[in-house]
């Protein structure tokens, strides 16, 4: 383990180099498949024939094996094989095929009398959304992202088979090199970053939905 | 206040009469509901809810009740005929801005679980435009006005009980002051205790407020107590009696109205007639603190009528348990059965007060509380006869 210690303070700049790159590659592809889930996910609530379709799309992506889409999404989108934006383009798949779902289920969820009455006090159908069916529907959501966060982060790190330089990169080395360090370095700091977005995640779900710790949910 | 949109000219001339009384009538013309699946809830509903009255749907379950009160602020919209607020077709009107006009309540109340109890009720005041500071001050009077303490006002809506709940529903539904209250089953969800309290400060409420009020309710006895007038549903949604409760106690139509309306009917409608002048007789009477040796003789038949420093009956004393005993008459001593009825009260009172009393004499008091006289069951009976042949009150 001090030897692990030792590598890590001899490469340190590449290794947090990698590592802010692997941050924006767990963070950048959650956010934005989170912007694209919650249309997809409200069009799939709101009207009840898209549902089948929608979700059923988004489990097949979700089966796609994640390296056979870091390979195919160049020829499609025509990024170069070794550009993290390829990755980051894979993860958003990732990210809505599993969040339209969770998003749908969660808007769904809210009990219907709760709508009936807003409606019945005057509030628009946008309106009706925006304040009541979505602050309603964020610990479902919420639920979802963390899931999806986790699973991003893990799939970064096959991703550096590819060659991608980064954090993964460490476990190539010390696959090449048979020095155990540099996977016990990659180890910690993909376990650390799960943990801390994580948190943040979770943080953030606390921070916006006061009404359930008021309850002592 | 009200937020009906296009009838400034009516609020001028409401205002110019009684300040804040409500001025709308909702009228159904022949109006019929048929669901895509070919169910018809509502079927040719002819009605008038009355500016300042409350109004109330009954019927057994699946009558259309829901479906009726629903049509007034357009959460569905009626397959023929016409609801007409005043003189304007509803159908003409946006719904969202129909519904800030009209308070609703349900069962369950529906409170937003995301916000706060103060929040909740400032919901349609901020749809107006209201800033939050002023909906909020607006939310702390309506929390008083609906007997509820103002240390509730941060609390979540899981966090109260449900007639707590129930009342911030109707705290929400009047936050905006809209002219119009509609209510489905607002008290069915909790206990008969609670239920009993929310009814009567609801009335209490609505003789402040004078609100045009259509209220749903399965419970015929809920009904007769709140209505103004009374329509009675049958299944398949038609209009099978239209009366106030003490017509339809009376006179149900047919032997539908009559079934639902329930057996002690009889009964029950001498709740609408007042006792008026009853042959009350005077009471030989103690005073707490007197002494225990001089009721034997002041009791009749055995029982003696026990009244405070403020002659209000405070309970009935047997004749025998105060036998020849020292010491004077105390609290804990009185027999405290039986019900009061006011000068004001109707037969149905005065017949339970004599009916309830361990010395069969009903006591009437005067509406401060002081004695009047007691009554016999047999003196009251009399008097309900008198009434049928003036007035017949079944066929
Ligand atoms: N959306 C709908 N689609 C089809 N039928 C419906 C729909 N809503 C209600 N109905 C039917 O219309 C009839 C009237 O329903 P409604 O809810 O108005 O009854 P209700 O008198 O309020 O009953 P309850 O006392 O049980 O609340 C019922 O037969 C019901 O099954
Ligand atoms: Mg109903």
């Amino acid at each position: 383990m001090s030897h692990a210690w030792q590598y890590f303070t001899n490469n340190q700049s590449q290794i947090l180099t990698w590592l802010r790159t692997t941050a924006w590659l767990a963070v950048v592809p959650l956010a934005v498949g989170l912007a694209l889930s919650l249309p997809a996910g409200w069009v799939a609530s709101r009207y009840r024939w898209s549902y089948p379709p929608i979700i059923t799309v988004g489990g097949l992506l979700y089966t796609i094996p994640s390296i056979v889409l870091f390979l195919a999404l160049p020829g499609i989108i025509g990024t170069k094989i070794l550009d993290p934006l390829n990755v980051a383009v894979a993860l958003t798949v990732y990210c809505v095929a599993l969040l339209a779902r969770v998003v749908a289920d969660g808007l769904r969820a809210v009990d219907a009398d709760i709508l009936n009455a807003g409606s019945a006090m005057g509030y628009t159908g946008r309106q009706l959304l925006l304040s009541v069916q979505l602050p309603l529907a964020i610990p479902v959501i919420g639920a979802g992202l963390r899931v999806a966060a986790v699973s991003n982060v893990s799939l970064i790190a096959v991703a550096s088979t590819l060659g991608v330089s980064q954090l993964g990169s460490l476990f190539t080395i010390g696959n090449t090199t048979g020095d155990t360090a540099p996977i016990w370095v990659g180890l910690v700091m993909f376990v650390l970053l799960a943990l801390v977005l994580d948190g943040l995640i979770l943080a953030g779900v606390r921070l916006m939905t006061p009404w359930r710790r008021a309850v002592g949910r | 206040m009200d937020h009906i949109p296009g009838t400034a000219s009516r609020r001028i001339r409401a205002n110019a009469v009684v300040v804040r009384r409500s001025d709308f009538v909702i009228r159904f013309d022949s109006v019929t509901k048929q669901y895509p699946d070919g169910t018809v809830a509502v079927d040719g509903l002819t009605l008038e809810a009355d500016t300042g009255k409350i109004t109330v749907l009954v019927g057994p379950s699946g009558c259309g009740k829901t479906t009726s009160l629903r049509m007034i602020n357009r959460m569905i919209d009626p397959t023929k005929g016409r609801i007409w607020l005043d003189d304007r077709d509803i159908a003409t009107m946006r719904p969202d801005q129909l519904r800030r006009g009209m308070g609703y309540v349900i069962q369950q109340a529906g409170l937003f679980p995301h916000r706060t109890v103060i929040d909740n009720i400032g919901t349609v005041p901020v749809l107006l435009g209201a800033t939050r500071r002023a909906a909020r001050r607006r939310a702390l009077k309506l929390l008083d006005q609906v007997g509820l303490p103002a240390n509730l006002a941060g609390r979540y809506p899981a966090q109260l009980s449900g007639g707590q709940q129930q009342r911030v529903g109707v705290a929400r539904a009047l936050a905006a002051n809209p002219p119009v209250m509609l209510m489905d089953e607002p008290f069915s969800a909790v206990d008969p205790v609670v239920r009993v309290q929310l009814q009567d400060e609801f009335l209490r409420l609505q003789g402040e407020l004078g609100k045009t009020i259509v209220f749903v309710t399965h419970d015929i006895d809920e009904a007769v107590k709140l209505g103004d007038q009374v329509a009675v549903l049958r299944v398949g949604g038609r209009l099978a009696q239209l009366a106030t409760p003490r017509e339809l106690l009376a006179h149900p139509s047919d032997s539908f109205v009559a079934g639902f309306v329930g057996r002690d009917r009889g009964y029950r409608a001498l709740g609408f007639t007042p006792a008026g002048e009853l042959p009350l007789r005077g009471e030989t009477v103690v005073r707490l603190g007197d002494r225990l040796d001089s009721v034997a003789a002041r009791a009749t038949e055995g029982w003696v009528l026990v009244l405070d420093e403020h002659d209000q009956p405070q309970g009935w004393l047997a004749a025998s348990a105060a036998s020849d005993q020292g010491g004077a008459v105390t609290p804990e001593m009185l027999n405290l059965g039986g019900t009061l009825a006011m000068e004001s009260s109707s037969l149905r009172e005065a017949l339970d007060a004599a009916l309830s009393s361990p010395s069969g004499r009903g006591v009437i008091v005067r509406d401060d509380g002081r004695l009047i006289g007691t009554v016999t069951a047999s003196q009251v009976l009399t008097r309900i006869e008198q009434e049928r042949s003036a007035v017949p009150l079944a066929r």
